[in-house]
């Protein structure tokens, strides 16, 4: 192994980036929520006071848990996110990837899942269980509209299956510009507002009438990295659809401001659609993907085979 | 732990104990956490669940069905954790005192850190109050 790639797991596209990007982006997100409800909100460091208070308070395990899955879920999902985050950050800043990565970010995508389901389920508690099941039935709604979406990137670069062949290929022309791409990349913005549990499917988490859900007995640092995972993928989702559909970051001259523009419009669209719907039925949920978004992303799918 | 205390002041997570109160200030405390308040400005924020509380409201008199319950929440709650008497009802009783069912010592129960009197206290009231325990934190 390189020394650089333990640097870009660790410090720039992975860890260290990501959390920080996230913990603040998070703090836009609860700044911007409370303007929608009138309100002033939280300071804009609040997200770091959260998550430093929560390393320092004490770790209950409750009797009916299985301790070894209950303590190692958090974390094993919280590295999940920091693989996923350095993949795309390297493929999109350095360069720097390997054939079939993104069926490698869909898999790892899929298991942070699959242990927020696993960590609800092995807490024994009864609205934990519930959440973890709303989970299952959440993941069965989005997955298949979520990979399809990402088919589409794949198809229209002539079926490379790297990263950064995705990029290589938007140098002429942009994805989004095509009619399969856009129709491809709203529904992947609504897929990733299912896949972050945000508000109009935030079913899972439910906090006012299953309490959290998976995360109801976490207390402590476990619950610290459940909460810095999340606010992590505010990084990781948009950063993926922007290289899949909008030709990733160019870091000269103004292309930086460009960046942060492009990034903060999905941002800003995510947040605009937790803040003006309810949360929707289970069987809402699932109607609203098996019908309407995973044909539409199949269509785009087509079109993008039929070359459009 | 003076920088912890300092995090822990600014990211104070309540939960909501109601210790057969007559609900009055259960209906105050839920107009505290309304927009016009906005308690988020101090990042104070409801939670849900025991769990994750950093500071148990808990009003009313703690009759002798509830006493033992809440004593176990609070033995939930991950430490540090504070408990914060909403009311004249915890303090003294209040309209109460003399009834028959009421927890004699409520101390026994669960330690209580602050009163905030008034029966019930106004949502300012309240606030004054989180800010003296967030001036103990700081200090
Ligand atoms: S303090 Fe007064 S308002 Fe509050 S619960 Fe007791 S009697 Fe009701």
């Amino acid at each position: 192994m390189r020394p650089e790639y333990l640097f870009y797991l660790l410090v720039f596209p992975g860890l260290l980036f990501t959390g920080t990007l996230g913990l603040v982006v998070g703090c836009v997100d609860r700044k911007v929520s409370a303007r929608f409800q009138f309100r002033v909100g939280p300071p804009f460091l609040q997200n770091f006071n959260d998550f430093f208070k929560l390393l320092g308070k004490e770790t209950i395990i409750t009797k009916e848990a299985v301790a070894s899955l209950f303590i190692s879920a958090p974390f094993i999902a919280f590295s999940m996110i920091v693989l996923v985050s350095a993949m795309i950050g390297t493929a999109m800043f350095f360069g720097v990837s390997f054939g079939g990565d993104v069926i490698v970010v869909m898999y790892l995508l899929m298991l942070y899942s699959v242990m927020v389901i696993l960590g609800g389920a092995c807490t024994g508690n009864v609205y934990s269980s519930i959440g973890a099941g709303r989970e299952i039935k959440l993941l069965l709604a989005d997955e298949l509209a979520f990979i399809l979406v990402l088919l589409v990137p794949i198809v229209k670069s002539g079926y490379v299956l790297s990263l950064d062949g995705i990029l290589a290929a938007q140098q002429d022309g942009l994805f989004i510009g095509s009619a399969s791409g856009i129709i491809a990349f709203i529904v992947g913005i609504l897929c990733i507002q299912a896949k972050m549990t945000l508000t109009p499917f935030d079913i899972p988490e439910a906090e006012t009438e299953i309490v959290d859900g998976p995360f109801m007995e976490y207390s402590g640092p476990p619950l610290a990295f459940w909460k810095l995972s999340h606010l992590m993928m505010w990084v990781t989702f948009p950063f993926l659809l922007i290289l899949l559909f909008w030709g990733g970051f160019n870091l000269s001259g103004l292309g930086i401001l460009w960046a942060i523009l492009k990034y903060l419009l999905i941002v800003v669209v995510m947040i605009i659609i937790k803040n003006t719907n309810p949360r929707v039925r289970i069987d809402t949920a699932l109607n609203f993907f098996w019908k309407y978004a995973t044909p539409l992303a199949l269509i785009a799918l087509i079109l993008a085979v039929l070359g459009a | 732990m003076g920088w912890y205390n300092k995090r822990l002041a600014k990211s104070i997570w309540v939960f909501h104990v109601s210790a057969s109160p007559c609900n009055n200030c259960d209906i105050e405390i839920l107009d505290l956490l309304t927009p016009r308040y906005d308690l988020e400005r101090f990042g104070i924020k409801l939670v849900g669940s025991i769990r994750h509380a950093d500071v148990l409201l808990v009003s009313g008199i703690f009759n002798q069905k509830v006493g033992p319950r809440v004593q176990q929440i609070y033995q939930q709650a991950p430490k540090p954790c504070f408990v914060v008497g909403i009311g004249t009802c915890p303090a003294s009783g209040c309209c109460f005192k003399d009834s028959y069912n009421i927890s004699k010592n409520i101390k026994d129960i669960i330690p209580i850190n602050l009163y905030i009197p008034g029966c019930p206290p106004k949502p300012e009231n309240m606030i004054a109050g989180i800010v003296k325990l967030v001036e103990v934190l700081n200090a």
